[in-house]
């Protein structure tokens, strides 16, 4: 089992010296997580650490293939209000 | 009579002035602070805001991560402590930071300081940051490093800071109460956990302060900024102004919220406004009143290259920089050199604004009444003259005139604050923007201004007025008030919110 990065990193290197298990590693486009050796943190720590830092929601999955921060976790902005917003400005 | 000092200084340093003969009186706002201390600012762009006239600084993106969360930052770009938000600027190596450094300091002699601003938080980067300065205080001994941070991490940094031999350090700090803390961050990295709400505000604000404390302990610089978040810690940033000061920090910089829908963050899309220019100085000059304040900040981006306002990053890419030829030994004896002539002409500029100011003595001579002040725009592209079209400018410099002095109260960005949003609507034209983003000020210096924006100025009561081109600024603007009061300075309209001013 391993978390894992998908493309909406934005590659800020937050994550990477925090990994116990020098899973992380800088790759194009985003950073990833190498899944043979992540360990979820398990035995070093209480929370993966990949996920208590990220300040992008969305960009890292759980092992069950979660957002570890769903949108509206890290910024307080409620989602529909993010949609509203984002309609606003398409409509510009 | 009584003799008048132009400049930018407080109005409580009038006729102070300073006895030793090298330090020009009290002709900066500097004059309350300690020697050593204004020795260290008097070439510092972004301290002294005579020097930044003069001197030109860079910053350098080497630390691209973060530790806390603030509500007026999207770490899809820059952070927004030192930097524009919406730029993202080009993520360096140390070793390629410390290339591109000595680069820039051989072809701009100004150049005396090397900022880490971000576009995360410096010190959350520790290796990269410190990697940077050291070998930067090895090869460019001459020029200044300094820092910025959120001070989550600067208590456990101040001993390594103080080995890299850094004396300027700023710390973003937005309020001393957890309570308004907890509107500002909603989370911080601590301790391996990411800590929510006010628990970890007032972590931050504990941390802040122990940090601050340590480092004016060991004479180290610090500057405290503040974003001007109007009804989360407006009404706070007067005690934080006291808090800083009891601990040290020579200057406090307010600086406005910028928020915009389109940038994503938490206030831009909650609507939360930035300050209107009156607000804001009306808050600079309260906290003035505890601590001398920093008005020229512009917000610059964390990868900035050159004086103060304007970004000459371009000539300075990876790419570019890779392939320049730099002889490190040569280049420092022409900044020594460079710098030796700015002070010679800083020197000059000081004797000259003695005289202008005769003229204004005089004329208080028979004008019994008490004499209002007046704000004036100057368009200026560096060097503290009046030099540039009023069509090209990018921003303004807006001074005070009283019958005492002139001092420089801030800038105005015309792109940065008329981006669209609720204060402007779309169809105006850029000149209707410049207009508004000049709101009360009563003249614009400038070199040269076009016939369609002269009608326009002047149907919206700013005095247009070219005739002051390449005369040093205070002189230009006290010569003009000067004018104004001879023509009969008229009351200014009491509904007119501009007039908010504080002597
Ligand atoms: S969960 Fe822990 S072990 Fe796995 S990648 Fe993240 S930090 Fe490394
Ligand atoms: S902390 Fe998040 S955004 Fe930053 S590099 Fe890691 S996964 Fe990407």
């Amino acid at each position: 089992m391993a978390y894992k990065i998908i493309e909406s990193c934005v590659n800020c290197w937050a994550c990477e010296p925090l990994c116990p298990s020098d899973a992380i590693y800088e790759a194009k486009p985003t950073f990833l997580i190498n899944q043979k050796k992540c360990t979820e943190c398990d035995g070093d720590f209480m929370v993966a650490q990949c996920a208590s830092i990220c300040p992008i929601e969305g960009a890292i999955l759980d092992s069950y293939g979660e957002s570890a921060n769903p949108a509206g976790s890290l910024t307080g902005i409620p989602p529909e209000r993010m949609a509203e917003a984002m309609a606003e400005i398409q409509a510009r | 009579m009584m003799e008048m000092n132009v400049t930018e200084q407080t109005t409580e340093n009038v006729g102070g002035g300073c006895s030793s003969s090298g330090c020009g009186g009290s002709n900066d706002q500097l004059s309350h602070l300690p020697e050593h201390i204004r020795e260290k600012v008097h070439d510092h762009p972004c301290y002294s805001e005579e020097a930044h006239h003069h001197y030109a600084r860079m910053h350098v993106a080497v630390a691209p991560a973060c530790n806390i969360q603030c509500h007026y930052c999207n770490r899809k770009y820059d952070c927004a402590n030192e930097s524009r938000p919406g730029v993202v600027s080009e993520l360096l190596t140390p070793d390629q930071a410390v290339k591109k450094v000595m680069a820039v300091a051989a072809n701009i002699p100004q150049m005396t300081v090397l900022g880490i601003a971000g576009p995360g938080d410096p010190l959350a980067n520790p290796e990269r940051t410190f990697d940077t300065f050291r070998q930067l205080t090895d090869k460019a001994p001459d020029i200044k490093l300094c820092v910025s941070t959120n001070g989550l991490t600067l208590p456990e940094q101040v001993e390594e800071l103080c080995k890299h031999n850094i004396d300027h350090v700023t710390i973003t700090i937005n309020c001393v109460d957890p309570d308004v803390g907890a509107r500002i961050y909603p989370w911080i990295f601590w301790n391996n956990c990411r800590i929510k709400g006010r628990k970890g505000a007032k972590i931050l604000i504990e941390q802040q302060q122990k940090g601050l404390q340590m480092l004016t302990d060991r004479g180290i610089l610090v500057k405290v900024n503040s974003v001007m978040i109007p009804g989360v810690n407006d009404q706070h940033l007067e005690e934080v102004s006291k808090v800083v000061k009891a601990k040290g920090a020579f200057l406090h910089n307010v600086m406005p919220l910028i928020a915009e829908t389109e940038h994503g963050t938490f206030y831009g899309v909650m609507g939360q406004r930035g300050p209107e220019y009156e607000e804001l100085q009306e808050l600079q000059d309260k906290c003035a009143g505890d601590m001398n304040m920093m008005r020229h900040c512009r917000q610059c981006r964390a990868d900035a290259v050159g004086m103060l306002g304007e970004d000459r990053g371009d000539e300075f890419t990876m790419d570019k920089v890779e392939v320049m030829e730099v002889d490190y030994e040569e280049a420092m004896r022409k900044r020594a050199d460079y710098h030796a002539s700015i002070e010679a002409n800083r020197d000059a500029q000081k004797n000259q604004t003695n005289e202008t100011f005769v003229s204004i003595s005089s004329i208080k001579l028979h004008k019994k009444k008490e004499l209002r002040p007046v704000l004036m725009a100057v368009a200026t592209s560096g060097g503290s003259v009046i030099n540039q079209h009023f069509g090209h400018a990018q921003e303004f410099l807006v001074y005070e005139a009283t019958e005492m002095d002139v001092r420089f109260i801030g800038h105005r960005k015309v792109d940065l604050y008329c981006s669209g949003g609720d204060t402007c609507g779309d169809a105006e034209t850029t000149l209707d923007k410049i207009i508004k983003t000049l709101k009360g000020c009563e003249a614009v210096l400038c070199s040269k201004v076009g016939y369609e924006p002269w009608e326009l100025l002047e149907e919206a009561g700013i005095q247009p007025n070219g005739e002051h081109a390449m005369e040093a600024i205070e002189d230009a603007v006290a010569a003009v008030y000067a004018e104004m009061v001879e023509a009969g300075l008229p009351d200014k309209d009491k509904s007119d919110a501009s007039i908010k001013i504080t002597a």
